[in-house]
């Protein structure tokens, strides 16, 4: 299991946000989801221009096993979209937190933030989800 | 209760992520499973299919018994070792299970059957036994690993002892070499060469070490599935039940109608098929991108059919399915994925032959 960076908060359903320093939001799911969902071989991203509403479904990821909804932390228009995920899925099982982050939102309500569960809440809610 | 084969703990120790699969905790896959797939695409790989169950079936009337209880004929397995597929029917030409008999000498025949249909099986197979004098035993006390791929062959030759090496690699394809302390079948669910080896349940583990030091690449349930599907075979439940018959599941070719033999099922087959069977099963390929599923819509010029397996395909990069459609040239197919109507083709299975695309 790869350690979770600290900087992270995530939802329960496995996306986790970071807010980056001009006050956009990256987003992607959990090292913990992928391993749970083996390879992954599609990525349906949303557009750049979309509206993300905070708690539902902005992706899909779909691995050789089962399709997955990817739902949005926070809400606010989608500004950047991680194209290179359409040629290689794989990225996700391979870099989770970093190279296969899914899409950036700027952020319409910080506030949305503080629902969300951090590194140590949401670590400890996989290690209970394994007993 | 979940029930675990004799290789659990070498599984787990491998570090394979487990899944319950028909009440057996089973490796899903041990790191990736399009690795394990090309593995045994490419080299061997090798599973433990210990859960499936191994039926023993004994008395003189055996092979009449067996003509009568399966669709298609023991009477072709002329040859001691000689393996057959086969569906096992109700009355109404459902399909109970699919399996393999294996032909051992005139009063002994092994069957082998799904892991997920064990109790419902054992039932059906001993409430007709009787009538024939034959004994079911079923042998729980063996496990199976089967090893595949283009090099499975040598590569298992290399761990078992000289003499049966030797016998085991001058098998013809669907011969098997019985014995009770070694039994190895060139049989699969792959669409690779290879062998499925069964050994008493105190001999697996180290079986399965000997193989794994041997070169063989351990693979889970996730790689089974799409190698199976890649070479065209079903999958019980998913792709057949006992509300199918066997035309409606690409089956046909296992059923044996062409003499005078009486089976459970017969009458109901040769009636749908003299009335007309409504509905065929047939192989799907989607070029756009995304993963067919289970249970997805498929439109086609005489109405909705589904998807019954589908998966991706490691070895064609696209995805892959079975679909049962209503019969007749379907003209343009599409898929309803999350709404969206996906341009698909209908083609020959199997999708893949011996690592080679054939339907790309």
């Amino acid at each position: 299991m790869k350690e979770i960076p600290g900087d992270l908060n995530f939802l329960k359903s496995h996306e986790w946000v970071r807010v980056e320093d001009n006050g956009t939001a990256t987003v992607g799911i959990s090292d913990h989801a992928q391993g749970l969902l083996g390879d992954l071989v599609y990525v349906e991203l949303p557009n750049v221009g979309d509206t993300a509403q905070a708690g539902t479904a902005a992706a899909v990821v779909e691995s050789v096993k089962a399709a997955s909804d990817v739902y949005s932390p926070v809400s606010g228009e989608i500004v950047a979209v991680n194209e290179s995920l359409s040629d290689r899925p794989e990225t996700i099982n391979e870099d989770a937190y970093g190279d296969g982050w899914i899409f950036v939102v700027k952020l319409s309500d910080r506030a949305e933030l503080e629902e969300l569960l951090d590194a140590d809440a949401y670590a400890e809610l996989i290690e209970n989800e394994d007993d | 209760m979940t029930r675990k084969t004799v290789l659990n703990d070498t599984h787990r120790a491998l570090g394979a992520r487990m899944v319950d699969f028909g009440g057996w905790d089973m490796p899903l896959n041990y790191g990736s499973q399009i690795e394990e797939h090309h593995a045994v695409r490419r080299d061997a790989g090798m599973f433990d299919v210990s859960h499936m169950t191994v039926v023993d079936l004994a008395g003189p009337r055996t092979r009449e018994f067996l003509r009568f209880l399966f669709a298609n004929d023991v009477g072709k397995l002329k040859k001691p070792g000689k393996a057959l597929y086969s569906c096992m029917l109700n009355e109404q030409g459902g399909v109970i299970d699919d399996l393999i008999v294996y032909f051992i000498d005139e009063s002994h025949f092994r069957t082998v059957v799904n892991a997920s249909t064990r109790e419902k099986d054992l039932a059906w197979i001993n409430r007709h036994a009787g009538h024939f004098g034959v004994s079911v035993r079923e042998r729980s006390d063996l496990a199976m690993i089967a090893v595949q791929g283009p090099q499975a062959r040598t590569k298992a030759a290399s761990v078992l002892p000289v003499e049966a090496a030797g016998a085991a690699l001058k098998l013809g394809k669907f011969v098997a070499l019985p014995g009770e302390e070694l039994f190895i079948a060139r049989t699969g669910y792959t669409g690779e060469d290879g062998f499925e080896i069964i050994v008493p349940e105190t001999a697996a583990v180290d079986l399965w070490n000997k193989l794994l030091a041997a070169g063989v690449t351990p693979a889970g349930l996730g790689a089974r599935d799409t190698l199976r599907l890649e070479a065209g075979m079903n999958l019980y439940g998913q792709d057949m039940d006992e509300t199918i018959t066997p035309w409606e599941a690409g089956l046909g070719w296992t059923v044996a109608l062409d003499e005078e033999r009486d089976f459970i099922g017969r009458a109901a087959l040769q009636a749908q098929r003299d009335g007309g069977v409504g509905r065929a099963m047939v192989g799907i390929v989607m070029d756009e991108k995304g993963v067919l599923r289970h249970g997805q819509a498929v439109l086609t010029d005489h109405g909705q059919g589904e998807i019954l397996s589908g998966t991706f395909s490691p070895t064609l990069g696209k995805a892959i399915a079975f679909a049962r459609v209503p019969a007749g040239e379907p003209g343009s197919v599409r898929v309803d994925i999350r709404g969206r109507e996906v341009p698909v083709r209908v083609v020959k299975v199997p999708f893949v032959r011996e690592g080679q695309a054939v339907s790309a």
